[in-house]
């Protein structure tokens, strides 16, 4: 059985860096630094403005290039930004939607769902141009042809209802990450259940790795008739708890100071109570 | 009881295992204790729910064993025996939970003992012991409420919430509660702090 919240280890294999140094190793002549001070930054949410200009700076980054044509800096200063919370992050966030480097425009989408600005929502639906018909596997490469999982996921997050047309084909798309990313995205545009029934549906009937991805993807929704589902999955409990925290937190409202706990929000802590 | 356990070791399919395991531990009877610890290492979580629940029907009789057979080598494992010893709460599991609460890297393993810990029979102690193991336990789980890890600063709720029923121990409780409400990060852990406060 794996366990991975990708918690398990990360902080103790880490060379030591303060903010200091991390934010200045962005401009090393050694790219492995580089590459490991964007990851860093974003990791220990040092959202200092020197730290945010140097990563919006690294969405531009030339010198470090893999085989195939990808920009690895690029791709963790993306990552990092959307966890630091800064909407001047956006624009740059948005440029990087048209990248040449696949993995590059899914990190900029994930980061955009993150800061959830609307005026990503044009540049995010271009990526969805020719539908389900285009989203296709390229031969030889392990992706489809543009992140449609995270644009779909960052379309519903940040509320683009004008993209419910869109999102709504790809509900039939043959991948069930795929599926389920829109399944996800439609239950947050329009609170209809149908959409929420469709990831207990794959919660029960996916392998393990789709068993944990939709148990994100209940968690991030607060799909509170999943909470017994979620508890129940065959699925590790950390994967479970994470899920079930989601639907608490959707509980408890917006207000971080003031917050009552509801029979719901009790439900759901009794059953987090039993995954421990 | 041979057949039974031979079932176990000659097990086909994931199924056929949980089945034998079930049948195993339906027997309730002290000679399943080895097999259905060694279940755990299997790595097929219905035939290790199966051995959990036959070695929780067993109770005191395997604590010793469980006790002595945890497996420093696969967490998955330890934590079923972890959540046996948990349920079976017999207070001689007190210092191997102390020590994973405290060292283990494995979340799920350390949230299980946290568990545990607030849940242990005291009673069964000799009354002499009695209130140093209740300390040291509260002390502990006082102590790991500052952890990093948002799951098991709530696993750490819920063993304090066990706690808070002995008088001697329910003030220090009731004021890390307090703190934690002011303090916590995490609006499910501050949560799960007015839920035990009720």
């Amino acid at each position: 059985m794996i366990e991975t919240t990708g918690e398990e280890y990360s902080a103790e294999n880490a060379p030591q860096l303060t903010p200091e140094l991390a934010i200045a190793n962005l401009q090393s002549s050694d790219l492995s630094l580089r590459y490991y001070a964007a990851w860093w930054l974003g990791h220990y949410q040092i959202n200092q403005p020197e730290a945010i200009d140097k990563l919006i700076a690294a969405l531009e980054d030339e010198d470090d290039r893999t085989e195939l044509g990808g920009y690895p800096l690029r791709r963790n200063a993306a990552r990092s930004l959307g966890k630091l919370g800064d909407l001047k992050a956006v624009p740059g966030l948005i440029k990087c939607l048209e990248c040449d480097d696949f993995y590059v425009r899914e990190a900029a989408a994930q980061s955009l769902a993150m800061l959830g600005d609307k005026s990503a929502i044009t540049s995010l639906i271009k990526l969805l141009d020719g539908g389900v018909a285009r989203a296709v596997q390229i031969p030889g490469r392990p992706h489809l042809t543009q992140p449609y999982e995270a644009v779909l996921e960052a379309l519903g997050a940040i509320g683009a209802t004008e993209a419910i047309s869109l999102i709504e084909p790809f509900l039939q798309h043959p991948i069930p990450r795929v599926e389920c990313a829109a399944n996800r995205a439609m239950y947050q545009l329009t609170q209809d259940s149908t959409y929420g029934e469709k990831l207990v549906k794959w919660l029960a009937e996916g392998d393990i790795k789709l068993r944990r991805v939709v148990l994100g993807d209940l968690g991030a929704i607060g799909y509170l008739a999943a909470a017994k589902a979620i508890a129940q999955a065959q699925a590790e409990n950390s994967f479970k708890l994470m899920s079930l925290k989601g639907l608490l937190e959707y509980q408890l409202g917006n207000d971080p100071e003031n917050f009552s706990i509801s029979p719901d929000a009790i439900q759901v802590m009794n059953l987090m109570d039993s995954l421990l | 009881m041979t057949e039974l356990i031979q079932a176990v070791n000659l097990a086909q399919t994931p199924a056929q295992m949980v089945q034998a395991v079930q049948n195993l531990a339906a027997a309730k009877d002290p000679a399943a204790i080895p097999t259905l610890i060694k279940v755990f290492g299997y790595n097929n979580p219905g035939a290790a729910m199966a051995a959990v629940a036959g070695l929780i029907e067993l109770g005191e009789q395997a604590v010793p064993q469980l006790l002595s057979q945890i497996d420093d080598y696969n967490y998955g494992a330890r934590a079923y025996s972890i959540r046996s010893l948990a349920a079976i709460a017999d207070p001689r599991a007190l210092d191997i939970f102390i020590s994973i609460v405290l060292t283990d890297f494995a979340p799920s393993v350390r949230r299980a003992a946290i568990k545990g810990l607030g849940n242990l029979q005291w009673q069964k102690l000799p009354a002499s012991e009695q209130s140093t193991a209740i300390n040291r336990a509260v002390e502990t789980l006082l102590w790991i409420c500052q952890d990093t890890d948002w799951s098991i600063r709530y696993a750490a709720v819920v063993g304090l919430q066990a706690m808070a029923k002995i008088p001697e121990v329910r003030s220090p409780i009731l004021s890390k509660f307090q703190e934690m409400l002011t303090n916590d990060t995490e609006k499910a852990v501050r949560a799960r702090v007015l839920m035990a406060n009720n």
